[in-house]
């Protein structure tokens, strides 16, 4: 049976529209910049943002624009919005959504909806985009009175940016967009009964710690990104240093603790450093710190866990336990706990082992040496961090680039991003647009494989409109090298799928068309220099690096 | 082993969906869920009994409270509650078999809510042993339909 729209507003006195209403939330909730791509569905609330000293940015495909809003939130610490249409624009947006909540990062995502008396009806452009995102959102809203907008606004950027982490979805459908609303109010406080995260670690639990901590032989501390996104670095190289225990570091945890310093061993896990898996493997003690033990930084945790007790500190009890089996759980914010366990903490850690794990470091060093018919993207990577600034944000793509650049990247005072979880090409160059917007004044650098280069290069048109300052680095081997490795090593060199060559646009050409400054660099020496004029000019720049295909990831 | 999972969550389109789609997605196996309004108009019950070890319950407790609309989880102590199923029963029964079935379901305490020619329907409500019983005496006279709500589940005393 077809319902026909009631004119339920007739004679109702309005202060505002649904959509006035959305812009003044994200007003409230002081947002200052919004990614986004318009169609007919949000155009109700796009009428309205152009009121709003809320700044858009238009991205070229809408999964850039989660992508975007995840690189403004992982570099600022605030709740990255973006803002796309319904059906298409959606679904498109849903890849940007996962990669944020594989690797907890606070978004608040609004998409447009066809009208709600025609949701069920496979009209144009509906796809039903909170079923569909069900399994990556921290939460949804499927918004169906306007008057509700202002609760459910507070309420998502409540849930996205305390506890864990993570994107909420709001869609909103045109007619509740244009829905006149005789009265409302920005609530104060979000209030909802089911959420309520905690925040203290139960003193008993740290007590238990401090003493497993103080009969341990061979301790190690693994650093996840629950410690970079409690905002804990300090925390953990105050606790590292006066424990005296080694650290080490899963992928998204990388940059707590400079590289160079002598506690710490390196990235753990599959393409991990081999003094860091060592000592992981030797340890009586795991002092687990915001890692979810991701089969990536942890294959084995069964094994790991029969020789060491395991402690586990993370603001999401399921984390506790679901990957590994835990002696001492620690549920609350890492940094509060870390904060009572260096109150309790003396260096009891026996020098032998400190000794051994430094050993380890040093019987292995970086790899790669520099080359004079490619790039050796190992070197460049080193080189280049040692040219760029101390608070420099560099962001991986993923594939081969993502690994040299975490292996060899030193983050001393700036961040290393990533998408670590989710594992998704193309990440990088919106990621670093997005982080750049919100550290205007700090060196921002892409690194991408020419795989990961060709899933986002449309959003270099982003970066020209918008003046973005970014510099991005083109690791060019002509494959897809990461499942070129794969097929090296587990289908005997059966390569299908895996070759870009013979496909591939003149990136220096292409950046020119753009009206983007680039060179190409064939070897070392070359690439050094360039980077080095690269690093010192204004405006956006690319370098594309010849790469030898046979340069393995680690 | 089975457990009974007792949970409280906000009375809201979408929930139910949101739950079993957790299951699913997790690889837990739900065993039977049966959902209703309490004494408070904007919380509904949901009673889950699941099929799993130790670990398995603890992930579905920790994963349930994730859940924003869920309120509360309570994994319930083996004989400290009570838990209650209804099922209906419709059996094929032909004049001779009447007599049988009927004392079937005089020994049992189930109820004959209608009856016709061929067939006899059975209401039962109890626990799921008692109900796997009473299914087994009848599957001999050969089953029409079996319908079963799925357990529903109470704390004794004064919980």
């Amino acid at each position: 049976m077809f319902v026909y729209p009631k004119k339920q507003h007739k004679g109702v006195f309005a202060v505002a529209t649904g959509a006035e209403i959305m812009v003044k939330c994200l007003e409230k909730e002081n947002v200052r910049r919004i990614f986004g791509y318009p169609g007919a569905a949000i155009c109700p609330f796009y009428d309205c943002l152009s009121a709003s000293a809320i700044k858009h940015i238009l991205v070229r495909e809408e999964q850039n624009a989660a992508h975007m809003a995840s690189g403004y939130a992982r570099s600022c610490g605030k709740v990255g919005v973006c803002v796309v249409t319904s059906g298409p624009g959606a679904t498109n947006l849903i890849t940007g959504i996962a990669t944020a909540y594989m690797d907890s990062i606070p978004l608040v995502v609004i998409t447009g909806q066809v009208n709600s008396w025609l949701l069920g009806r496979d009209v144009f452009q509906e796809a039903d985009i909170t079923g569909a995102c069900e399994s990556f959102t921290k939460h949804s809203y499927l918004v169906k009175d306007a008057a509700d907008l202002p609760r459910i606004f507070k309420e998502a950027f409540h849930i996205a940016s305390t506890g864990r982490p993570g994107p909420v979805l709001i869609d909103v459908p045109t007619d509740v967009q244009n829905q006149p609303v005789a009265t409302w109010q920005y609530p104060e406080k979000a209030n909802i009964r089911g959420y309520k995260p905690r925040t203290q670690g139960h003193a008993l639990q740290v007590k238990k710690a401090l003493a497993a901590i103080a009969e341990a032989e061979r301790p190690i501390i693994c650093c996840g990104g629950g410690v970079v996104l409690a905002n804990a670095r300090d925390e953990m190289t105050a606790f590292a240093k006066k424990s005296g225990i080694p650290v080490c570091a899963t992928m998204m945890g990388i940059g707590v603790i400079p590289m160079d310093s002598d506690l710490y061993l390196g990235m753990i896990g599959m393409h991990g450093r081999e003094s860091a898996n060592l000592t992981m493997q030797q340890a009586d003690l795991v002092l687990l710190c915001g890692a979810r033990v991701g089969d990536r930084a942890v294959s084995a945790p069964q094994q790991i866990a029969e020789k060491a007790r395991i402690i586990h500190i993370d603001v999401d009890p399921a984390e506790i336990g679901k990957n590994m089996p835990v002696d001492i759980p620690i549920v609350g914010d890492v940094r509060q706990v870390l904060k009572s366990l260096t109150e309790g903490v003396t260096d009891t850690v026996p020098e032998a082992w400190k000794q051994k794990v430094l050993d380890y470091k040093n019987q292995f060093p970086p790899r790669g040496e520099p080359r004079e018919d490619f790039v050796e993207p190992r070197v460049f990577i080193r080189d280049l961090s040692a040219m760029m600034e101390d608070n420099a944000i560099l962001v991986a793509d993923v594939g081969q680039n993502q690994i040299w650049a975490a292996r060899n990247f030193n983050v001393k005072e700036g961040r290393f991003l990533t998408s670590g979880g989710l594992g998704t090409m193309g990440y990088a160059i919106p990621a670093a647009v997005g982080a750049k917007m919100a550290k205007p004044h700090r060196q921002v650098v892409a690194v991408c494989g020419d795989g990961s280069f060709q899933m986002a290069m449309c959003e270099l048109g982003t970066l020209v409109q918008t003046g973005t300052d970014i510099k991005i680095i083109i690791m060019q081997n002509g494959t897809l090298g990461m499942v070129k490795e794969f097929q090296d090593k587990l289908y005997k060199g059966r390569y299908i799928g895996t070759i870009l060559k013979g496909g591939e646009p003149d990136f220096v050409k292409l950046a020119e068309s753009y009206g983007i400054r680039a060179s190409f660099a064939k070897n070392n020496a070359a690439a050094k220099e360039q980077a080095a004029q690269m690093l010192q000019q204004d405006g956006p720049y690319i370098l594309v690096c010849r790469v030898d295909p046979a340069t393995p990831s680690i | 082993m089975k457990h009974t999972l007792s949970v409280l969550v906000e009375n809201q389109p979408g929930i139910l969906s949101k739950v079993a789609g957790l299951f699913s997605r997790r690889g837990f196996n739900i065993d039977s869920l049966a959902v209703g309004v309490t004494e408070d108009p904007t919380v509904s019950r949901m009673t889950i009994v699941v099929d799993g070890d130790e670990h398995m319950v603890e992930q579905v407790e920790k994963q349930l409270n994730k859940l924003i609309q869920v309120i509360k989880v309570r994994v319930l102590e083996p004989g400290r509650f009570i838990s209650r199923e209804l099922s209906l029963v419709k059996v094929s029964c032909r004049t001779g078999d009447r007599g049988d079935v009927m004392k079937i379901a005089e020994l049992m305490q189930a109820r004959i809510v209608d009856v016709t020619t061929s067939t006899l329907t059975l209401q039962f409500c109890d626990t799921d042993e008692r109900t796997e019983t009473l299914l087994d005496l009848l599957r001999p006279y050969g089953f029409k339909e079996v319908v079963r709500a799925g357990a529903i589940a109470v704390e004794k005393g004064c919980h």
